[in-house]
């Protein structure tokens, strides 16, 4: 019980030191010192979290849900809030998976970020965002969720921004933080609406009050749901809030590894998770949030199939493979939801990093269309970048195959309409199995192009700075990329991140198999006990034929690509010509830029123009700013005017003064 | 005698003060002309006295000599110091205060 508490603190405790310390201390840290501050913090609170881990493994079944409060934040009236921390095993699994995975990531930034001039900036950063996360995640209350909330997403506009003389970056993150906003306002409303009907604000108190206060699928309740779904899916990226993802991928890599694939955007997925007694109570929210995450699965599958930006197409994939995660916890597949999460968060992390690598070596260009080759030059990265592509198709036995596979046999045990989801995700698997396959052998095999033959005779690709995006002359200054590019071949902290997520990613399943180990499920199961569909789990031949059945399409999409790819290099190309309409239709993501730029963008553009001109200049500027300038104008001249400085004016003045003193009583009395 | 003869008289003295203080740039005049004030103002005070027949008004201007003097002390204090910095002696050229 306090082993559990402190452990809680301690988790939060690190991250914030680790913060403080770098963006304090920044001045005197001398070369990689910031990098290795930040990342022993984060193994710190790794560390905290394992330690949380085996306190709560010590407590009996009913005590699995531990409270600490350090102080009152708020109170008013029936109004109480709480700087407390609700440490059970969701929270203590979230707290596992992102303190591990940050931590990870934060090693191959030590290496990968060494000559950005910004180098203390984005520990200080990288640090801070670690810890909204964990604060995210540990947080006991709404309000304190809420905080951790928006500080997700402010230090992912930071990051995002991080190279913040690079225009399309700034960009990228003005569009990400506005999204975010919108589901912060979401998530506010509903925590709103929540206490207007329950008092409380405390979890479990917010939970039992809605199971007094409401009928199911009480009109309140599924308003309140479906606004914690807008949070949950700004943040998760899910349809139609999904457009950030992909532009964030201007920030650096390991960033995207961080926050774009492995943590924050599963922060909606641990929202529906955690408030999952009020998704059972309104599950008409749950039904739509289910058929939401399954059109982002088929619509981000059938985007990555086109993109040729290496990071993005791993974007999407991360979209879209959320969207998996979301149909899991939709559908009361909790236990399967959350062991996507882990794996995903552990394959993603893997790919975006063996992508960074890969762009390193192509020194800084993004483009699959003019990669090719880097088998030989990049023997580890290759294997990382398979590995990680393998788990994410789904191939037989690695980590994402039986993840994956769970929540499909999970959405067929429901049964009726939930089984056309189940038929969805896999026709998404097979998407999934083939772009990711597209990118290694667009990548890796075939010709070696000038870069990959130049990093076989020992030399890194060099070339002039230029935004990726746009083609536009930088430098390598602060606020720009730095002027080396390092790769997982030549830098041992990077080739250890690599290598551990690599191994997760090919064993992290076990925790999962089904029959054989729900070591996962088991742990998680105290989070979930209350939920009437705990014990409602696919029957062991069902999981079988599930499972073989993934394993073939996931093959059989490798297959497809390998055929297109490797066999007949120019199908794809002929196809594309072939097909034009679709490809444009892909390659413009859906259209959803244009459309929310003619919706949302343009008129709000308009109304600011109007605003400038209008009601700034003609009136704010003119009419009160100059009116109320104007009259003190006036008053001042006046008394200028008076002040001539004579001796004798000033006589004549109190003269006259008199004379008319004189005069009034003069006349007063007469 | 009428007492309006000698408040006609307090007045013209006033005038011609308030026209000398008005009109001259010397500020060795000024303060003549300023004295010129005062004292018509003393004739005034004891053509009244004289009248209701209390010695008030009297004492008044023997205060309001008394002041007269403390004038004159830091007002030829204040030329001299001027005539000393070679400051030009003329009440015009001081008008730094002008806004």
């Amino acid at each position: 019980m306090k082993d559990a508490q402190a452990f809680g603190w301690l988790i939060l405790a690190f991250p914030l030191l680790g913060t403080l310390l770098i963006s304090l201390g920044w001045r005197a840290l001398p070369g990689r010192a910031a990098g290795w501050i930040g990342t022993l913090a984060i193994f710190a609170a790794f560390a905290s979290a394992v330690g949380a881990f085996l306190a709560l493994d010590g407590l009996g079944e009913e005590e699995k849900a531990v409270t600490a409060t350090a102080f009152t934040y708020a109170a008013s009236g029936g109004f109480e809030v709480e700087l407390g921390i609700l440490v059970d095993p969701l929270s203590v699994f979230m707290s596992l998976v992102v303190a591990g995975v940050s931590a990870l990531i934060h090693l191959y930034s030590v290496a990968y970020m060494a000559s950005d001039r910004g180098y203390v900036r984005y520990f200080a950063y990288l640090n801070f965002f670690v810890f909204s996360m964990l604060l995210l995640v540990l947080a006991g209350n709404l309000v304190l969720l809420i905080v951790g909330w928006a500080f997700v997403g402010a230090a992912s506009y930071l990051l995002i921004s991080f190279w913040y003389r690079r225009s399309t970056a700034t960009y990228a993150g003005m569009k990400a933080f506005v999204i975010n906003v919108v589901g912060d306002v979401g998530l506010v409303i509903a925590a709103f609406l929540l206490f207007d009907q329950v008092g409380v604000l405390d979890w479990a108190g917010v939970f039992e009050g809605a199971r007094e206060e409401f009928a199911t699928n009480d009109g309140t309740l599924v308003a309140a749901c479906l606004l914690l779904l807008v949070g949950a899916f700004a943040k998760s990226a899910q349809l139609p809030l999904h457009t950030w993802l992909a532009d964030a991928m201007e920030g650096p890599t390991p960033v995207s590894a961080l926050i774009h694939a492995a943590t924050m955007v599963t922060a909606g997925v641990y929202l529906i998770a955690r408030a999952h007694p009020l998704f059972e109570l309104a599950p008409a929210a749950a039904d739509v949030s289910a058929i939401i995450g399954i059109a982002t699965v088929l619509f981000a599958a059938s985007v990555a199939l086109v993109v040729t930006d290496l990071k993005r197409i791993i974007a999407y994939s991360t979209i879209s493979q959320i969207g998996y995660m979301v149909v899991g916890v939709s559908v009361f597949a909790y236990g399967a939801g959350l062991f996507h999460l882990m794996t995903h968060a552990f394959f993603k992390a893997l790919l975006f990093m063996a992508a960074g690598s890969v762009i390193s070596a192509m020194g800084g260009i993004q483009d699959i269309d003019k990669m090719g080759g880097f088998r030989r030059a990049m023997p580890f990265t290759f294997a990382a970048f398979t590995v990680g592509a393998l788990a994410l198709a789904g191939f037989p036995l690695l980590s994402g195959f039986f993840s994956k596979d769970e929540i499909i046999a999970f959405t067929f045990n429901r049964g009726g309409a939930y089984a056309v989801i189940g038929v969805l995700a896999y026709v998404a698997a097979a998407l999934t199995a083939f772009y990711a396959f597209r990118m290694v052998f667009r990548v890796f095999s075939g010709e070696p192009v000038a870069e990959a033959r130049e990093l076989e005779q020992g030399h890194l690709a060099h070339h002039d700075p230029a935004n990726p995006m746009t083609g536009e002359p930088e430098d390598n200054d602060v606020g720009f990329p730095g002027a080396e590019h390092h790769i997982a071949e030549r830098e041992w902290p990077m080739k250890v991140a690599m290598g551990v997520l690599g191994v997760l990613s090919v064993v992290g399943g076990a925790v999962g198999i089904p029959e054989l180990t729900d070591a996962l499920e088991r742990f998680l199961e105290p989070t979930f006990a209350d939920s009437a569909y705990i014990h409602d789990h696919p029957s062991a031949s069902a999981e079988l034929i599930g499972l073989v059945v993934g394993g073939v399409i996931a093959i059989a999409g490798i297959a497809a690509a390998w055929a297109l790819y490797v066999r007949r290099p120019g199908t794809t190309l002929a196809l594309r010509d072939r097909l034009p309409a679709l490809h444009g239709f892909l390659a413009h993501k859906w259209y959803f830029d244009e459309l929310y730029d003619a919706l949302f963008v343009r008129p709000a553009a308009t109304f600011g123009r109007l605003g400038r001109t209008v009601i700034e200049s003609a009136f704010v500027q003119g009419l009160i700013v100059g009116g109320a300038t104007g009259i003190v104008r006036a008053g001042t001249q006046f008394a200028r005017a008076i002040q001539s400085g004579y001796l004798r004016a000033y006589a004549l003045l109190l003269v006259i003064g008199l004379c008319a003193i004189a005069l009034y009583f003069l006349l007063a009395s007469s | 005698m009428d007492i309006v003869w000698f408040l006609v008289l307090s007045a013209l003295i006033f005038c011609i003060g308030v026209a000398g203080v008005l009109t001259r740039r010397n500020p060795l005049v000024v303060l003549l002309c300023l004295e010129l004030m005062l004292n018509a103002g003393n004739l005034a005070l004891i053509a009244f006295s004289r009248m209701h027949g209390v010695l008030d008004g009297h004492v008044f201007a023997l205060v309001v000599m008394v002041v007269a003097a403390c004038e004159v002390v830091v007002g030829l204090g204040l030329i001299v110091a001027m005539y000393r910095r070679r400051i030009p002696i003329d009440v015009d050229e001081l008008s730094e205060l002008r806004g």
